[in-house]
């Protein structure tokens, strides 16, 4: 047991060993981030849509699975955030001293500053779980005003919360910004992740690259399609 | 021939000392003369204004040795794709140019004097585990173990890294994933290697975080650097490797009889 204990510590001591488990939990988060969208999306079919989506993730599995859900995910961004800051306080300190004149030939801007979209990122999940999960600072929770009827039961009106959320500028503002920086991210990262779990060759390489850059784009245009048309066309308002 | 006229900033170090850029003009620099013949030019100078001459590494000077060592304008081995210091040629340079020397920047790479500093740190990387363990006596015969041409051909690409270290110096991260994957790369690729290839590839990795290199971040600087344009691409088997021998570690597969018991 306690060989087992030390042969995962020596993994996650590695320099290997953290790069992959930034791919993976990248990987999980990315699956999330796809789903989340496409999810959300369903507020442009009308407020029966997204309510029923909502009623169902909060009901499947006895409400059981939205929690297991929700602990896979902060165990993946836990990883994730403690693995990346790892591995960035490392690589500042094997520089040790910088150069007089720094030159970069290949590197994308997006690769150099990972860490602060990544941080960026994390401050904004934060304030989004508090503004639509938890609801605190706001009405959402008030049955008397977010309350909707489908088939005659009544449900938490996710419709009305999106709209009233996304109607206030500054909280429309964050989100484009966040979800700009994960596009940034996301354009880097996810090609990256193919080349750290060693699954990129000559071949597969050059599409992994045109694949990231298509799904960072579909994440950037998608999500904010949301608060852009209703905080700037009215839609639903 | 044209002659250039130069300013240089070279980095002057003493060991452990703090060190400086010093303001050196090489004026009538003939522009068929490469990067380390316009330094030994500099150099008789200082010597003879009896001022100490700038220390520099260099043997072969045909681009084979992976000796000479200098970050020429942040790039290190100067801007010519797939050239050693020794095989720049001063013709790539401007008269008027400034141009910058540094030595080749990393904690696992302490200066010893100016430019030279001790890559030591990749023997002991090459210790660990760049080598495959063969039975003395009879030489065995030539043809017994049969290498494919494509095997043959990709080791061979991997065994042109010549240990300079300009992946490191380059990487942003100071990170010798570049070297070490070519090193692994080339033995876990061929027949001979597979034996201990597990083995290899931990040992080489361990080492390699040891001596205090940084993390890869896959922004392929080292790649543009490398003056034998080693491919990124034996990083990704180097993980790939690692992911395979830390997993069978992890469960026990293969060990060596190495006595500890379970
Ligand atoms: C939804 C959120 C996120 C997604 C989808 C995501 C995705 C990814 C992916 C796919 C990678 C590439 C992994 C690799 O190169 O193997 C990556 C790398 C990285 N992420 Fe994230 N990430 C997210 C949030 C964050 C957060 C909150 C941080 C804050 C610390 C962060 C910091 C980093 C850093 C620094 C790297 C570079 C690591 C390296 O290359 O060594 N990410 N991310
Ligand atoms: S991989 Fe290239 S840059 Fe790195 S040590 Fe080998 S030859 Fe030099
Ligand atoms: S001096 Fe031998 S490679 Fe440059």
């Amino acid at each position: 047991m306690s060989s087992l204990l030390d042969s995962l510590s020596r993994f996650y001591a590695s320099s290997i060993g953290k790069k992959l488990l930034v791919a993976l939990s990248g990987l999980a988060l990315i699956g999330f981030v796809l789903g989340h969208m496409i999810g959300n999306l369903l507020i442009f079919a009308g407020p029966d849509a997204i309510n029923e989506y909502g009623h169902m993730l909060h009901t499947m599995g006895h409400g059981g699975l939205i929690w297991v859900a929700r602990l896979g995910l902060l165990a993946a961004v836990v990883v994730h955030i403690v693995a990346t800051i790892h591995l960035t306080r490392q690589n500042k300190a094997a520089r040790k001293d910088a150069y007089g004149k720094e030159a970069t030939r290949v590197a994308s801007s997006a690769s150099r500053i990972m860490i602060f979209s990544g941080l960026t990122i994390l401050a904004f999940v934060i304030y989004h779980l508090m503004h639509f999960t938890v609801r605190v600072g706001n009405e959402y929770n008030n049955p008397a005003l977010y309350t909707a009827m489908l088939d005659g039961q009544p449900v938490h009106n996710v419709y009305k919360m999106v709209i009233d959320g996304f109607s206030w500028a500054p909280a429309s503002v964050f989100y484009i910004i966040a979800v700009a920086l994960l596009c940034n991210h996301l354009s880097h990262g996810f090609a990256s992740l193919f080349q750290t779990l060693g699954l990129a060759t000559n071949k597969t390489w050059p599409l992994f690259q045109k694949a990231g850059h298509a799904f960072a784009l579909l994440i950037l245009v998608g999500n904010c399609s949301i608060p852009i048309a209703i905080w700037l066309f009215g839609y639903g308002r | 021939m044209a002659l250039l006229n130069l300013h240089l900033k070279v980095w002057r170090q003493t060991g452990t000392q703090p060190g400086h850029f010093q303001d050196i003009e090489a004026p009538e620099i003939p522009d068929h003369a490469s990067f380390l013949e316009m330094m030994d030019i500099v150099n008789e100078r200082l010597i003879r204004a009896g001022q100490d001459p700038v220390a520099f590494d260099h043997d072969c000077r045909e681009g084979i040795c992976g000796m000479c060592s200098m970050t020429i304008n942040g790039m290190a081995h100067g801007p010519e794709r797939g050239t050693t210091t020794c095989q720049l040629h001063m013709r790539k340079f401007r008269t008027g140019d400034t141009i910058w020397v540094e030595p080749f920047r990393a904690r696992a790479f302490p200066v010893v004097k100016d430019l030279m500093v001790d890559r030591s740190a990749f023997d002991r990387i090459i210790k660990a585990g760049g080598y495959v363990s063969v039975r003395t006596g009879a030489a065995p015969e030539a043809n017994e173990i049969p290498v494919g041409k494509e095997i043959a051909d990709a080791a061979m690409d991997a065994a042109a890294c010549i240990g300079c270290g300009a992946c490191v110096a380059s990487c942003k991260n100071a990170s010798a994933m570049l070297y070490v994957s070519a090193k692994a790369g080339q033995l876990n690729t061929l027949p001979q290697g597979h034996a201990e290839k597990d083995r290899r590839t931990l040992a080489m990795v361990r080492q390699m975080d040891a001596e205090g290199f940084g993390n890869c971040t896959n922004q392929y600087e080292c790649e543009a650097a490398c003056p034998k344009e080693i491919s990124v691409r034996w990083i990704a088997k180097l993980n790939r490797d690692y992911a395979v021998a830390s997993v069978k570690e992890v469960v026990g597969i293969g060990r060596q009889q190495s006595g500890d018991g379970d």
